[in-house]
């Protein structure tokens, strides 16, 4: 039964606040189980003090017999042991019974409360219908003895007395009375808490107000709160009750800090005691009493003070179920315990603390694992994963200590720590003396042998990395690895050391982290050498010599490493490829000359900047760069590069990412983009086809970027495998020694075959290491062409004038010929371009860079056919210039060219003359041949030389006088004087040409013309074909008389002599003295034939008549273009004139002048009729041009002749023409000019004055 | 007052990284970048709950026994860390994150010069200046 409980208290969850039950103890034990079950089936809202939150609480109650010994004495703060509320139980219905017992006895029983001022009492009297029974004798109303009781007790508390009716019975009545009675003492017991509480609350506040005060203690204290936390904690308010744990954690916290500040208090005295004990936390027990008690007397230390205080606090999360909580808690508390300690300079032994926190963490997380799932574990490793790394990390160091780690095993003073060590653990506690893997268990097997800590430690490592890769945290999960290395070291297993090892480095150079990589790498080139494993320890050592976040020492001892092996004689075949970036940079290369195109056999050279990375000064047996040669057929024309990108041609800058182990910016940013223009350019006249960019790195901008593969930069991992490619050609220095930092180093390239060079890798060897570069990238190229001899041949000046001696400039690019002692080129000579001989001719010889290395004298002979010219030698890829003065002949005139052999066999090509779109000059093409050493083949040269004169001639005729003009026209820009003017005959000796110029010398201006006239004289007979030459001298004005050159100007004139005179006379009408416009008049013409027929005019033109007289049918026409008058009747017609001089032959025609004044004759023409029978004769002639042309002539004047109105109606023409209509097809009669002198008009421009006609004249006036 | 502060680019590639004592700057820097573990996790958690308007404070990345190492991330993801020394317990959090915020406009000020190339080693002389007066003094 409750009511006999003992004394002491277990402090379990079980406890419940206590209520006392006084009186009828039978009556309470039967209403007892209802009761006990009832009172926690309904919540009841708990408001709080101090603004505290309401909440609902379901109540429990622990019923207790009163005794006097129960109520709290003075000054006893417990108050798991306080009843918070008595009750006195009665049924009595009884009045006399009442007054006799029961009254004294509640009397009694209300003293004893009150002496111990304990106000939470009630009073229940049951009523059954038994007791009703029972009592029938003495009925009194069975509400009296309520009322009596409520006004013998509760003068003013009516509440403090309650009915229970019918309890036992199942009827609602009694379902009403328990209801409020529950409902009463709930509200009871609420009450008494709030009040007892609120005033321990006060006493403890007062208390803790109390700390400054000497003699406070912090254990005193901690006692009475957590008294407050228990109650909590018995109301199942865990909140609250870990609210007071945090509040003595925080206070105890502040008076360490405190401390460190140097405010010291008394007690904390017992806390600064040399730690004894490590046993770790315990959490497997609700209240650790061993540890409560400790506290209580205060003997507890640091450890054991947070030790009890943590547990409180798990074991009120895990109730909270927040066991997350507790790891992260328990993180703290090992970091704060450790930190609390040093700051109070507890004394310790070594690794006592690591024993406490290992211990401490396992212990975390085997309560977590107690009371979670594995699945719940699982997702929230980022919880527990911090414990695990902890533990890791001490128990490494418990390793290290006590000796564990090392190759040797311990000592016998590691064994004399790990004893101490063991000691301070004391004894397993009894709730996991049975348990196989607890942390005590695991602490003595870990430290009691190398083996066992080793596997306990990979276990735990195994662990922890296992759960940061979980996570997601794999840089942590590295850093256990980089530590786990690190003890494979001390192991002496360096193979797994450095798989953990590359990992990390892995990770630090992907994300560019330099010390780190620096250190990890230093670790790892311990490892390849202990593994030997050369060529890997090799390349790392490089990486490291060239590291700059190592001491110039250490760098200097990883640079000797690869000297020293690099010295070691061994055989060849052994050598080592390292990769040079790592080494050397390729900074810059530059070429010289700089357009890096050089023609085959010169010299180019290469010189390469290599900044060198190492820390001392290194010397080089060979350095080699390979070359791929690429036969380039194009040429230096076709597909072109743009010459170079760089504003500097001919220099490569190689750009790195900033130092060896710099931050990989340059995968974040990408390579820049590197463009080039590219030309396409046909290859015959070197025309641009098309243009255009184009991207050269595409390859490495349009990669995947993944995030796995670092960076190609030099701090690679593993730099990648190089291998040298055996190039056919190398450029090569030999013995070369690199100073730390920038060297030249100056290589002379190749340049024998013609084509594309391109330098792939470079390679310094030393000794047996060598360091290669794969690529050199950006590539870079030098080209080497070969040229053919080229020889050009231009004016010195333009334009060239003909007739004029002019200077040509000869060059000659001697490409890949050289020029020997003897060479000589051969000018096939011609005549209209003589080559002048001058006595100094110099040569000049010029290098491909233009300048002068040579100047000579040319010998130069000519002989009748060929003009030689001997050359002065000349190397290769030199330019060769002279001049030569040459003249070009202008032709005189239409002589037709007869086609002439050359020397050499070839056609002559006679110079053609033409015109010129550009000039109005005439210009003649002068093609030279000339034979060259180099060629088999005659080189053929043009230059175009200009006609600075356009003449032209033309006869005039006065009667049977005949001249001849020439017109000089100078069409040059440049002036000239002409002089001599001269005109001959050459066929005629008798034939006298007077000239009627006067001056001897005349300007003749540039776009000017000077006319010259001659008149013709002759003896006997004029003949009828003149063959003349008009010549004259002429030079550039203001030169001496030897400048002058002559200029000939041939021309032929036909069919001279005058044949018929005609004039023309207009008669006036009858009667009248002048002409009148509107009045008809007569036209005489009168055509006289003046000589006797020549031969040829015989047999030409004329036939016989029948009567045997010869004659020659002529057709006149009036014809009058200005409308001046108008013809009359026949405007048109055909006369036979007979072959004798004077042969007279008169027409009349009538006209009409149409308006008055001195109106010009009209126009007569006298045409030559050839009747078709003379066509047919005709027809056969070879010169057919002459024929066609007079032939289009005369249609031409019979259009002219339709255009006439009046003679078409006429249609005397029409008539002349329809009588052969028949023969049309056949031949036409014709109608054929005369030559110009042929015919002589005596009344060419004369005029007749016409009167006005008689009429009135019509004057229109038009006023506007 | 820190013992150890760094700027972590957004590539995650240290930009300024400065510590106090110097022999223990390999140690700090391991810490500096193990604790990008816990600032990339945060980072991710924040961005799923809160979207933009999110805290660039980050709070206590880690503890570990002898450091507490806090974190701070701009927008543009560049991570500033603070490692505090534990026995340093008169540090509150909200010094803590005035030191963030200072360190964050010092910051914007070097991004703002024009000459600076974002993205290379902060070589600034005035951002250094703002770390120094946050650092431990030490002989």
């Amino acid at each position: 039964m409750e009511c006999q409980e003992e004394k002491p208290i277990i402090y379990t969850m079980e406890n419940k606040p206590i209520v006392t039950c006084a009186g009828d103890q039978g009556l309470f034990t039967s209403l007892y189980t209802s009761l006990a079950q009832q009172l926690p089936r309904e919540p009841m809202e708990w408001r709080r003090t101090y603004g505290r939150a309401p909440k609902m609480i379901h109540l429990e109650a622990n019923f207790v017999q009163f005794k006097e010994e129960l109520l709290p004495k003075e000054g006893n703060k417990a108050l798991l042991t306080f009843p918070f509320l008595h009750i006195y139980w009665t049924d009595c219905c009884d009045t006399e019974v009442y007054k006799s017992t029961v009254k004294e006895d509640m009397m009694r029983w209300q003293n004893s409360l009150r002496t111990h001022g304990s106000a939470d009492w009630v009073i229940i009297v049951v009523e059954t219908n038994d007791t009703k029974k029972k009592n029938k004798t003495n009925i009194l109303p069975r509400s009296s003895i309520v009322d009596k009781i409520r006004s013998d007790f509760c003068n003013k508390q009516n509440d403090r007395c309650v009915v229970l009716s019918d309890p036992l019975k199942d009827s609602s009545r009694s379902q009403e009375s328990w209801n409020s009675l529950l409902l009463k003492l709930r509200t009871l017991l609420l009450m008494s808490f709030t009040k007892n509480l609120g005033r321990f609350e006060d006493d403890m506040r007062t208390l803790r107000e109390k700390r400054t005060q000497p003699g406070w203690s912090f254990c005193e204290y901690f006692m009475v709160q957590e008294e407050l936390a228990f109650v909590f904690e018995m109301l199942q308010q865990f909140e609250d009750a870990l609210v007071q744990y945090d509040e003595l954690d925080a206070l105890f916290t502040q008076y360490v800090l405190n401390f460190g500040a140097g405010d010291t208090a008394n007690w904390l005295g017992s806390f600064c005691a040399p730690v004894r004990n490590w046993s770790g936390l315990l959490l497997r027990r609700p209240i650790d009493m061993e540890k409560r008690d400790g506290i209580q007397r205060g003997e507890a230390s640091l450890l054991d003070l947070r030790s009890y205080l943590f547990s409180r606090q798990c074991t009120l999360l895990i109730f909270l179920l927040r066991p997350w909580e507790v790891t992260q808690r328990a993180l703290e508390l090992l970091h704060n315990c450790v930190q609390e300690l040093r700051l109070l300079e507890v004394s310790v032994l070594d690794g006592a603390l690591d024993c406490w926190v290992f211990l401490s963490c396992l212990e975390v997380l085997h309560r977590i694992e107690g009371c979670c799932d594995q699945a719940q574990l699982a997702a929230n490793c980022s919880h527990t994963v911090g414990l695990w790394a902890y533990a890791t990390d001490k128990l490494k160091s418990l390793g290290e200590l006590c000796g564990l780690v090392s190759e040797k095993g311990p000592t016998s003073e590691d064994l004399n720590r790990t004893v101490d060590l063991l000691a301070g653990l004391g004894d397993e506690r009894p709730e996991t003396v049975n348990s196989l893997q607890s942390p005590y268990k695991k602490l003595k097997e870990a430290l009691s042998s190398v083996e066992a800590f080793e596997r306990h430690y990979l276990e735990l490592s195994h662990a922890a990395m296992e759960m940061y890769r979980a996570i997601g945290r794999l840089r942590s999960a590295r850093l256990v690895g980089k530590s786990l290395a690190e003890f494979y070291m001390r192991k002496g297993d360096p193979e797994r050391a450095e798989t953990f090892l590359q990992e990390a480095l892995k990770s630090y150079v992907s994300e560019g982290w330099r010390l780190p990589v620096t250190h990890t790498r230093r670790q790892i080139a311990e490892c390849q050498k202990l593994l030997g494993r050369t060529e890997d320890y090799l390349q790392t050592s490089a990486l490291l010599a060239g590291d700059v976040n190592l001491t110039t020492e250490e760098r200097k001892h990883f640079c000797q490493e690869i000297l020293s092996f690099a010295g070691k004689s061994g055989d060849k075949s052994n050598k080592v490829c390292l990769s040079m970036s790592v080494f050397a940079q390729l900074t810059r290369l530059q070429f010289h000359p700089a357009t890096a195109s050089v023609h085959s056999g010169a010299i180019l050279q290469v010189e390469l900047t290599l900044r060198c990375l190492m820390p001392v000064s290194v010397r080089i047996q060979q350095l080699a760069a390979s070359i791929h040669f690429d036969v380039d057929h194009g040429g230096t024309h076709g597909r072109s590069k743009g010459a170079q990108r760089q504003t500097n041609p001919g220099t490569v800058e190689f750009n790195h990412g900033s130092s060896s182990a710099g931050p990989p910016s340059s995968s974040a940013t990408g390579p820049s983009l590197e463009l080039d223009e590219i030309q396409d350019r046909s290859p015959s006249d070197n025309s641009l086809n098309s243009t255009g960019v184009v991207c050269k790195n595409t390859h490495l901008i349009m990669r995947r970027h993944d995030s796995n593969s670092p960076p190609d930069t030099p701090n690679c991992v593993s730099p990648p495998t190089v291998a040298m490619k055996e190039g056919a050609q190398m450029l090569k220095v030999q013995d070369v020694t690199l100073e730390p930092g920038n060297n030249s180093i100056t290589f002379t390239a190749p340049s024998e075959q013609p084509g594309t060079y391109t330098l792939r890798q470079l390679c310094a060897t030393v000794g047996e290491v060598q360091f290669v570069l794969p690529h050199i990238y950006p590539s870079v190229q030098y080209e080497v062409y070969s040229q053919e001899p080229q020889l050009t041949v231009e004016p010195l000046s333009e334009p060239l004038l003909a007739g004029l001696p002019q200077m040509v400039k000869f060059t000659l690019l001697t490409g890949h010929y050289a020029v020997k002692k003897g060479d000589a080129l051969q000018l096939s000579n011609t005549d209209t371009m003589p080559i002048l001989p001058s006595s100094s001719c110099t040569a000049r010889i010029s290098s491909p860079t233009a300048e002068l290395v040579d100047e000579s004298t040319l010998s130069i002979q000519s002989s009748e056919k060929v003009t030689s010219i001997t050359l002065p030698p000349t190397p290769p890829y030199h330019t060769l210039e002279f001049q030569l003065e040459v003249l070009c002949i202008i032709p005189s005139g239409s002589e037709r060219p007869a086609n002439e052999r050359l020397t050499n066999g070839e056609v002559r090509h006679r110079p053609r003359s033409y015109s010129h779109p550009d000039t109005p000059m005439t210009a003649i093409d002068q093609r030279m041949s000339i034979d060259c050493p180099w060629s088999i083949y005659s080189t053929l040269l043009a230059l175009t030389f200009y006609i600075p004169f356009k003449t032209k001639h033309s006869l005039l005729s006065a009667g049977n006088r005949k001249y001849i003009q020439v017109c000089v026209q100078n069409v040059s820009d440049v002036n000239f004087t002409l002089a001599e003017v001269k005109l001959t005959e050459k066929q005629h000796v008798s034939l006298e040409l007077q000239s009627l110029n006067t001056k001897t010398q005349q300007l003749l201006c540039s776009k000017h013309s000077v006319f010259c006239l001659w008149e013709v004289r002759w003896k006997d007979d004029l003949p009828s074909c003149l063959q003349c030459v008009f010549s004259a001298n002429f030079s550039p004005l203001n030169q001496d008389i030897s400048a002058f050159k002559p200029f000939h100007y041939q021309f032929q004139l036909e069919r001279v002599t005058t044949l018929y005179s005609v004039r023309a006379e207009i008669l006036p009408p009858a009667g009248e003295q002048h002409c009148r416009s509107g009045f008809l008049c007569g036209l005489e013409v009168c055509i006289t034939r003046l000589t006797e027929p020549a031969e040829g005019e015989v047999a030409e033109d004329s036939k016989t008549d029948t009567d045997g007289l010869r004659t020659t049918k002529l057709m006149y026409e009036v014809a009058d273009s200005s409308s001046n008058w108008a013809v009359c009747g026949k405007s048109s017609g055909m006369v036979s004139m007979p072959m004798t001089a004077n042969a007279t032959h008169k027409v009349q025609i009538e006209v009409m002048p149409l308006f008055a004044g001195h109106l010009p004759f009209p126009k007569i023409k006298v045409l030559k009729y050839l009747p078709h029978t003379a066509a047919v004769a005709i027809q056969p002639d070879p010169d057919s041009c002459v024929e066609n042309d007079s032939l289009s002539l005369l249609d031409k004047t019979l259009d002219d002749q339709a255009d006439t109105a009046s003679i078409r109606s006429r249609g005397s023409v029409h008539s002349v023409g329809s009588g052969d209509q028949q023969q049309k097809g056949v031949a036409m009669p014709r109608l054929e000019p005369f030559s110009p002198g042929q015919v002589f008009n005596h009344t060419h421009a004369r005029q007749v004055l016409v009167l006005p006609s008689t009429d009135d004249h019509i004057m229109e006036v038009n006023a506007t | 007052m820190a013992v150890c502060i760094a700027v972590i680019a957004k590539e995650n590639y240290p930009l300024y990284i400065r510590s106090v004592p110097t022999q223990n700057e390999l140690k700090f820097h391991y810490t500096v970048h193990t604790s990008l573990d816990v600032v990339e996790e945060k980072i991710s958690a924040v961005g799923k709950s809160l979207g933009d308007q999110r805290e660039l404070y980050l709070g206590l990345l880690y503890p570990t026994e002898d450091y507490k190492v806090y974190g701070y991330v701009t927008n543009s993801k560049v991570k500033f860390v603070i490692v505090v020394d534990s026995s340093n317990t008169s540090l509150r959090d909200n010094e803590i994150r005035s030191m963030f915020r200072k360190l964050h406009n010092s910051f914007t000020d070097v991004m703002c010069n024009p000459f600076h190339n974002p993205g290379d080693p902060i070589q600034s002389k005035a951002f250094d200046g703002i770390v120094s007066g946050m650092m431990v003094q030490t002989g």
